[in-house]
């Protein structure tokens, strides 16, 4: 059977679409996990989930390959992050402030990422992973490492208001770089819907402006966003330059932990932006044969074993001690003032 | 061989840093076949081909594409076409840039040129000094090379540093500041110099304001004897407070020149780290030059009033020198 190429092609898309929701489900475990913990009180600061978003999240991220593509993961992409293959762990670490997580507890909760593998840490300055990614993809180019090699983030409907992301995608539109680009327009930027924070009719008629290919899916489709992201990553990998994503969803929790999300107009969350691309995913998996209930049953009790160890093991590890820290901004010693 | 000006030591260190490291490379508006604004790229792309890119007008994501640059692994050389317009691209520098380090341990070796300062004529938009603002943000260099040897070598160690360095060139030393060659004692960044040396007073400033407190030190030399120690600091962050307060300890009095604005900024902290550390060493409460607290005014009898001049400094001096 293997023999037969289109049995081939059939098996690795089969294998693409059971990783996609994989992390999905691993992500949306975690994330109840990190809910309860903050509500617990075990968690310092805010925690910032992306319920709702997992397909738009995963089905990108799980079409880069980790040591060569370069990815910059954004507040909700907790599901792209697990498929691009960022530990458990590095998660929970950074959240419960260990430090042997990525960022030390020098920066916590999604503000983690590991640059030397490809993934960004984010700042928390909407857009300004754009051209940081557009950078990273430059310099490739400049050692000739480009060939095949992508870069991806995503981003939120209001981001789109910002000066970076014009700066960002125009730049890396004038570079014909390999960006991929994802909106994820959850109709509200904390409080602010959509009608306070753009005038045009849809996101995706920007791509045109930008001289740019977009492309619109319905971000609760799980099957429909793996078929747009895979459309749009190997655009980008045969250099058809940036591709503008966006995707429709609701966001079906607060900005953060501490917001109930009140302002949701019910009307929304009764429509089709408001289903679960967890649950839409799910049926799409056991209707089309991608997986059955016994396995997805047997990965959820996987994620949540493996969720539990890793919180239990970050809880176990020390906290940053101030006086072990060597307080340094910069690489060279040198430079660095005492005070 | 004819003189060497301040611009021609960028010119000659661009080219050299390229020439040596393959990873180096230029990113700025008008810096490619036009050679940039005032030319400190001419000819450059032609001899290093791809690697000499024309910038859209998108200061904040230039900033963004060299730090992702140089996160990966390349060198940029940033060329802001004016060092005021690099406020655009603040958000990416000071939290992007400066924090990457601490946060993540991958350091940010990138270079960003300001052209800096005022020339006659250039008004509120084309003449500002950044340098205290940016020296705010830990994880950032700051340096501000006065002499053509200074602009030379510290644009090359800027450029093999591995942290983010901001180059604040003066751009009234361009065409007017020569020397002989570019050779010179390359101190290393992070190291002030004794420009002049004296025992009555101590100047300490930095990018053209030298030449100005130079200027003054001869002028009071003529006048009464008196003899001004001029300290350069070369680099305002990391600041060299070990090199002042051995001058302080010298003289006894000090003025602290500036060309930016007074509220704050590289003179406050020059006399707060002396009044901290050396108040004891002090015969007399320390003064600071700076601008005047209004916007640079574009007329040049505006201008030239607004910035310290070598008769404003003197007379600061006789001030502290009588005190």
């Amino acid at each position: 059977m293997d023999d037969n190429p289109k049995d081939l092609d059939q098996s690795s898309e089969r294998s693409h679409v059971r990783r996609v929701f994989h992390a999905m489900l691993t992500a949306r475990i975690l994330e109840n996990k990190l809910g309860s913990l903050y509500k617990a009180g075990k968690i310092v600061g805010g925690v910032y989930l992306g319920k709702g978003q997992e397909a738009v999240s995963a089905s990108m991220a799980a079409c880069l390959e980790k040591g060569r593509d370069v990815y910059a993961p954004l507040i909700r992409d907790q599901a792209g992050r697990t498929a691009f293959g960022e530990e458990i762990l590095d998660c929970t670490r950074t959240y419960l402030g260990s430090v042997k997580g990525p960022m030390r507890g020098r920066d916590g909760n999604i503000h983690r990422g590991r640059p030397a593998e490809g993934m960004l840490a984010m700042i928390s300055h909407l857009g300004a992973a754009i051209p940081v990614i557009a950078g990273m993809l430059l310099a490739k180019r400049l050692k000739g490492e480009l060939d095949g090699v992508v870069g991806a983030t995503c981003v939120g409907d209001g981001c789109t208001s910002t000066g970076a992301f014009h700066e960002g995608l125009n730049t890396a539109a004038v570079e014909k770089l390999p960006l991929i680009l994802t909106v994820a327009n959850n109709q509200y930027a904390y409080s602010t819907p959509n009608d306070r924070q753009f005038a045009c009719h849809d996101l995706v008629d920007k791509a045109l402006g930008y001289g740019v290919r977009g492309h619109s899916v319905d971000g609760t489709d799980m099957l429909a966003c793996i078929k747009v992201m895979q459309e749009a990553v190997t655009r980008a990998r045969e250099g058809d330059g940036p591709q503008l994503v966006v995707a429709s969803m609701l966001r079906l929790t607060g900005h953060g932990e501490h917001d109930d999300g009140s302002y949701v107009a019910a009307a929304l969350k009764s429509s089709g932006l408001g289903r679960d691309s967890i649950e839409v995913g799910m049926k799409q998996l056991i209707e089309g044969g991608f997986a059955t209930v016994e396995e997805i049953e047997q990965w959820q009790q996987e994620a949540a074993d493996q969720v539990q160890q890793a919180v239990a093991i970050a809880q176990k590890e020390d906290d940053p001690d101030p006086f072990k820290d060597d307080w340094m901004a910069y690489s060279n010693p040198e430079m660095q003032m005492q005070r | 061989m004819s003189d060497v000006t301040y611009i021609d030591a960028i010119h000659a260190a661009l080219d050299e840093a390229m020439e040596r490291d393959p990873d180096v490379f230029l990113y700025g508006q008008d810096i490619g076949k036009f050679g940039g604004a005032f030319k400190a790229t001419k000819g450059l792309q032609e001899k290093y081909p791809g690697r000499v890119l024309d910038a859209p007008i998108s200061e904040d994501a230039m900033a963004g594409v060299a730090i992702g640059a140089a996160i990966e692994g390349a060198r940029p050389v940033l060329e802001m076409q004016f060092a005021d317009f690099s406020s655009v691209a603040f958000n990416q520098i000071i939290n992007q840039a400066a924090t990457h380090y601490y946060r993540t341990g991958v350091p940010v070796p990138l270079t960003m040129r300001l052209p800096s300062g005022g020339t006659p004529g250039s008004g509120p938009f084309h003449s500002q000094s950044m340098e205290a603002i940016y020296s705010h943000y830990p994880g950032l260099v700051v340096v501000t090379p006065a002499t053509v040897a200074d602009a030379h070598s510290m644009l090359l160690d800027s450029i093999a540093m591995n942290d983010p360095v901001i180059y604040c060139e003066h751009k009234f030393l361009y065409r007017w500041l020569k020397s002989e060659n570019l050779s010179g004692d390359r101190l290393p960044i992070g190291k002030a110099r004794i420009t002049r040396p004296g025992k009555h007073a101590t100047v300490v400033t930095y990018s053209a304001m030298v030449h100005e407190a130079v200027r003054a030190a001869e002028m009071l030399y003529k006048d009464g004897g008196w003899e001004i120690e001029v300290v350069d600091l070369r680099s305002v962050k990391p600041l060299d407070t070990d090199t002042i307060i051995a001058s302080v300890a010298r003289t006894g009095r000090l003025l602290a020149l500036g060309e930016a604005f007074p509220w704050g900024g590289v003179t406050a902290e020059v006399v707060s780290r002396v009044c901290a550390d050396g108040f004891h060493l002090l015969d007399a409460p320390p003064v600071r030059l700076n601008s005047k607290d209004t916007p640079i005014p574009y007329h040049p009898k505006l201008w030239s009033s607004h910035r310290p001049t070598p008769e404003s400094i003197a007379e600061e001096l006789r001030k502290l020198l009588d005190y």
